[in-house]
């Protein structure tokens, strides 16, 4: 069953098979990571492997940031919200993810005051709202969002909103790549840049990833189309011995990005000198926090945090499935003891994550097929 | 949370320098178009939406295609969700959602 039949652009999504395989060296094997978990999601969803010969393998990156945020940023964000007067608020994506104690719905059943937040400015409105609380945001994203949380304290400042602060565990894309290229044990040959992300930094920031690591990289947008596509110009690249960062998103990405968004981002933060990626290790220069004039609406300074490094329960195998090292369905939690349902790790609770992603569609599917099989 | 919602500008706010009324999946809801700062949409224009702000300008024609592809993603109930809870607080001053 190929998901991909059921989109439009049939005979163009013929055609972008056709010229993979024409371009597909048969005598070696291709190792192309997608970056961002959205690609992860529509890989996976649309049945893209399927349509791929088999020596391209997809290698699913870091860009799910509920996935990488280790559970100590969890549990300390949660152990400020045991403050009778503090106010957890985050996105729904957060709510499910396990910490040491529990995820921060297991908290609320436990009655911490809890709440789900579609956008930052809504954390912002929460804390007018309830003058005699404290609502601290538990901020997570990449740069696709991180601007957001920048707009949204700027004007925590302008109005004086003393009852509001932020959590920041907002991440920066290309360390984590660079991290990755790094890593002894893992070896690639392309990208698929992400979409949403370079909307604001642009294509400049992978330039170096083409320039000195010799790798394609194209930014894709996320329909089944854009993705063969991206393909199509990654394999182009590798067989006339070509590096060069394309835009293959142009009609949502400008080359140079988003510069209000960069503005926003270099008012209010400053990059972390270190932190820490669930599987990737402490990764130099790789997160952002608040600026000293944002001090009063940083959680981190305005409160006691404990800190705690925190391993990941030992059987889980998150890092391995992060960094590629390992397929989801090879940990040996994977479908048993970890489940979207039940999730032990933060991969299985992702829409992006690999793991969910793998259990939802490819998993389901093994399933279903051997079932019939049966009758 | 890397999917963008596509909304169409339907009224710039008055009293308000970068709110906007936007319309998405049939669902009326205020955005900020504070990270459009440099080149502000009008209304008519599509934009793609993250947690609230408007991102990126987009044409009639992408704006389909990223209903369409929300759609095939089973991500549709999901930013159906997401957009009717921008504004929390507008009808219920905080109650828990959940």
């Amino acid at each position: 069953m190929k998901f991909v039949d059921e989109f439009r652009d049939d005979e163009l999504i013929g055609r972008a098979r056709d010229e993979i395989d024409r371009l597909a060296d048969p005598s070696r094997h291709y190792r192309i990571m997608e970056v961002c978990g959205g690609h992860t999601h529509a890989i996976y969803r649309f049945g893209l492997k399927d349509v791929l010969p088999p020596n391209i393998e997809l290698i699913h990156g870091p860009g799910c940031p509920v996935c990488v945020l280790p559970m100590g940023r969890i549990d300390d964000g949660l152990s400020i919200a045991e403050q009778p007067e503090v106010i957890f608020a985050a996105f729904g994506d957060m709510m499910r993810v396990p910490g040491t104690k529990g995820s921060p719905l297991d908290h609320q059943a436990r009655g911490m005051d809890v709440r789900i937040v579609y956008s930052p400015l809504d954390a912002l409105k929460l804390a007018r709202s309830n003058p005699d609380r404290h609502v601290m945001f538990f901020a997570i994203g990449f740069e696709t969002t991180a601007p957001s949380t920048a707009l949204t304290l700027m004007r925590a400042r302008a109005e004086g909103v003393a009852n509001f602060s932020v959590f920041c565990n907002h991440v920066t894309i290309v360390p984590a790549i660079r991290a990755i290229l790094d890593s002894p044990d893992m070896r690639l040959d392309a990208f698929v840049g992400p979409g949403h992300v370079s909307t604001v930094i642009g294509c400049r920031p992978y330039e170096w990833i083409a320039r000195d690591e010799g790798r394609p990289i194209v930014v894709s947008g996320f329909e089944p189309l854009d993705i063969l596509q991206a393909i199509v110009m990654l394999l182009r690249q590798i067989a006339e011995r070509r590096a060069e960062v394309e835009n293959a998103y142009r009609r949502v990405v400008p080359w140079e990005g988003n510069r209000a968004a960069l503005r926003a981002m270099a008012d209010v933060f400053e990059l972390r000198p270190y932190f820490e990626w669930r599987g990737l290790g402490f990764i130099s220069q790789s997160a952002l926090r608040i600026r000293d004039e944002y001090a009063p609406w940083d959680a981190e300074r305005r409160f006691v945090v404990p800190s705690l490094r925190v391993t990941d329960p030992k059987a889980a195998q998150c890092g391995e499935v992060l960094k590629g090292v390992l397929k989801p369905a090879q940990c040996k939690l994977f479908g048993k003891e970890c489940t979207p349902e039940r999730p032990v790790g933060a991969l299985m609770v992702s829409s992006e994550g690999s793991c969910a992603a793998y259990f939802n569609y490819e998993h389901r599917k093994v399933a279903a097929d051997s079932a019939t099989a049966q009758v | 949370m890397c999917l963008a919602i596509p909304g169409k500008i339907v009224e710039l706010l008055a009293g308000s320098a970068t709110g906007a009324l936007v319309e998405v999946i049939g669902v009326r809801r205020k955005i900020d178009l504070g990270l459009l700062a440099d080149d502000m949409p009008v209304p008519g224009d599509w934009v793609l939406i993250h947690v609230g702000f408007a991102m990126s300008k987009i044409s009639d024609a992408d704006a389909r295609d990223q209903l369409e592809m929300l759609r095939l993603l089973g991500e549709s109930e999901a930013a159906t969700a997401e957009v009717t809870g921008y504004g929390l607080g507008d009808e219920d001053d905080g109650q828990v959602r959940q």
